[in-house]
């Protein structure tokens, strides 16, 4: 069992033939995940190895069923795409790009909201992946089998550490749900799919400095969570003011500290860890005991 | 990238937002003649990026130019929470007979945008909020409708401004809300916002943020760089295309991905508690493809900063793979050339065990491979505390 990507998916890639495009499509079919479609309204009609290039989305889910849309396209044109694939009705669109402006993600996933189709994951985030079950991003398919962990993470390679160090119990599903500042899903909304989850036993979450998903993950955890979770929060030692990598990583004044992070999580009765090892033993211990 | 208020107002100014005509002056002479210029009396302001600058002292009314020198040197030069002022905006004095406050920003946690609105204005609007938290209107915007003549009315008027400020309001939040669009800003905020003896509303102080993902399509915000505050070494690895931001301490850090990069920073100030407090000494996200010449690159950066004793290369390898990055570390190494710095290596996830083959085979005095994270930070700490 997975959540919001299972053996069902079938994806298609938007902005295949660009380099990133290529090379991720070609990972994730290495990987198995079925990768159906790629969409370039200009090179309608090609093929990228395999996987043929539609005009546009809807196109794509016409002539292949596809139902989880990849965005690879550039920041200049991640709006029309994120846009193109709520109007295609997918339900699920990841968008792997960085470096959106923020006016352009606040207006698609108002528009997605309002359409009420589609899930957006992202921008600038690894994608999610279901170990050994499907693949829709860059997550390294390699890492971890499947298994019954949970994850959830605005980081990437903190995900990838995390899958490693666990990698002897496997996890059910990973999101990385990214770095910036708007993000169209969030801890909260993978927290409620894993609590629903049959296939998922206990929760890793990765958090990170710069606003309050945190605070409002760990009342939500509070409250309707009942799996165990795991916290791990970066950036106690980030300067205020400065944004540390991530758009959405910055300390302004006194919020978005990590602190606050890490005691709005334990007074929920999430276990945090003070290092992404220690937060991997913490979780090794609750599967273990389960 | 925050603005200075002179820059703000120039957006202002730009898309009809009403404010007081003045200039900038870096010396007393140029403000004795903005203030001829002007005539009347006029208000010499502190250009600091931060908050509190009239109790500090850094803004004064002047009777004219002769006064305005004596001001502006006062003010020339002043320390304002660790900001030095640099400039002065010399403005006519305007004849204020209200103040309000109103801002529209990003709203993260409802991911939307808000406008905020208060017939209470001139002190920190986190003040207000928490004093007087029934004084401060907050509307969430909806970004596909923006805000409207309408909805600009209904923003001046649930923030309880009295009837004669009303018309004037409406039109400048209009206004004020395409300076938020078109120059893709995360916050404009008015504080004060003013109503005039004679009923204008005017913008008398502005504050700006932009979102600088949004630069490719705004070349014109490149002028707004406050070339003076930007650090040597994060302007040198701007230009190559790296995330490093210049920290205080001896433990240079190079990784990949950006949560990664401040998770080592954690685990670095943890592990150097035990050695004297050594610390980071920068975050630097090399990225995915850790390529020997992003690597060098980095590496080059990173030495560059004398404060560096030891370097920790913390790399997980998921896209980019582990044996690649050992090479890259060894070929930087040569590019770089010279280098007495120790190097801390930790190498895991792909191809992690054939990289750190590679780093043995290669046997370089200066590089220190150990496989833990923890382990690294440990270990990078105690050479800092060697060398010092």
């Amino acid at each position: 069992m997975a959540i919001w990507l299972d053996e069902n998916s079938r994806i298609v890639v938007q902005g295949i033939t660009g380099s990133e495009g290529t090379k991720h499509t070609r990972r994730m079919l290495a990987s198995g995940a079925k990768v159906v479609a790629g969409v370039n309204a200009r090179k309608a009609g090609q093929k990228v190895d395999d996987v043929p290039v539609f005009g546009s989305v809807t196109d794509a889910i016409a002539q292949t069923g596809a139902n989880v849309s990849v965005i690879f396209v550039p920041p200049k044109f991640t709006k029309d795409a994120a846009i193109e694939a709520v109007d295609a009705a997918i339900p699920l669109a990841v968008v792997i790009t960085e470096g959106v402006p923020i006016h352009d993600t606040t207006e698609f996933f108002a528009y997605s909201q309002s359409k009420g189709t589609t899930r957006i994951i992202g921008p600038n985030c690894p994608g999610i992946a279901s170990p050994g079950v499907s693949n829709a991003g860059i997550i390294p398919a390699d890492i971890t089998p499947g298994g019954r962990i949970g994850l959830v993470s605005k980081s990437g390679t903190l995900t990838y550490q995390m899958m490693y160090e666990l990698r002897e119990f496997g996890f059910s599903t990973c999101v990385g749900i990214g770095g910036d500042p708007v993000i169209g899903t969030t801890h909260i909304d993978a927290l409620d799919a894993f609590q629903a989850d049959p296939g998922t036993d206990a929760i890793v979450m990765i958090g990170e400095i710069g606003g309050d998903a945190e605070e409002r993950a760990a009342a939500h955890i509070e409250a309707h969570v009942s799996k165990p979770v795991v916290g791990y929060v970066a950036g106690f030692t980030a300067p205020e003011g400065k944004t540390m990598g991530h758009a959405g990583a910055i300390v302004s004044g006194s919020s978005g500290t990590a602190q606050a992070k890490k005691e709005a999580l334990e007074k929920a009765g999430v276990r945090v860890g003070k290092t992404p090892s220690e937060t991997a033993r913490l979780m090794a211990d609750i599967m273990r005991s389960l | 990238m925050d603005l200075f208020e002179y820059q703000a107002k120039k957006l202002f100014a730009e898309h009809g937002v009403p404010v007081p005509t003045g200039k900038t002056a870096t010396t007393p002479e140029e403000a004795r003649a903005i203030a001829t210029e002007l005539g009347g009396k006029v208000v010499v302001k502190a250009q600091v990026k931060a908050g509190g600058r009239g109790k500090a002292g850094g803004v004064k009314v002047a009777d004219g130019p002769d006064d305005a020198f004596a001001k502006a040197t006062a003010i020339l030069g002043m320390d304002i929470k660790g900001h030095t002022v640099h400039s002065v905006l010399v403005e006519e004095a305007s004849n204020i007979a209200e103040e309000y406050y109103a801002s529209f920003l990003l709203d993260r946690a409802n991911r939307t945008f808000l406008a905020m609105a208060s017939r209470e204005g001139g002190m920190e609007i986190e003040e207000v909020a928490a004093t007087k938290p029934e004084a401060l209107a907050r509307i969430l915007i909806d970004p596909l409708a923006g805000v409207d003549a309408a909805k600009a009315r209904e923003i001046a008027v649930a923030a309880k401004l009295p009837e004669a400020a009303i018309e004037g309001a409406t039109e400048l939040l209009a206004k004020l809300w395409t300076v938020f669009v078109k120059s893709d800003a995360t916050l404009v905020e008015v504080n004060p916002l003013i109503l005039t003896a004679d009923g204008r509303v005017v913008a008398l102080d502005g504050k700006v943020s932009l979102d600088e993902n949004a630069d490719f399509r705004h070349p014109e915000h490149e002028a707004f760089v406050d070339v003076s505050a930007v650090d040597p070494l994060e302007q040198k690895a701007k230009e190559k295309g790296l995330n490093y931001v210049k920290l205080e301490g001896e433990v240079g850090i190079i990784g990949n991905g950006a949560g990664l990069v401040m998770s080592t920073l954690d685990v670095v100030t943890y592990a150097g508690e035990e050695f004297g407090g050594k610390r980071p000494a920068n975050f630097l996200d090399i990225g995915g493809g850790a390529s020997a010449e992003v690597m060098a690159n980095g590496l080059s950066i990173i030495l560059g900063d004398p404060s560096v004793k030891s370097v920790f290369v913390n790399i997980f390898g998921g896209i980019t793979a582990c044996d690649a990055v050992a090479n890259g570390i060894i070929q930087a190494l040569d590019i770089v050339g010279n280098v007495t710095t120790p190097l801390v290596v930790r190498l895991d996830g792909n191809n992690a065990e054939e990289g750190r083959r590679i780093l043995a085979e290669a046997n370089l005095p200066v590089v220190k491979p150990v496989d833990t994270m923890d382990g690294a930070a440990k270990l990078a700490a105690q050479l800092a505390a060697a060398a010092a």
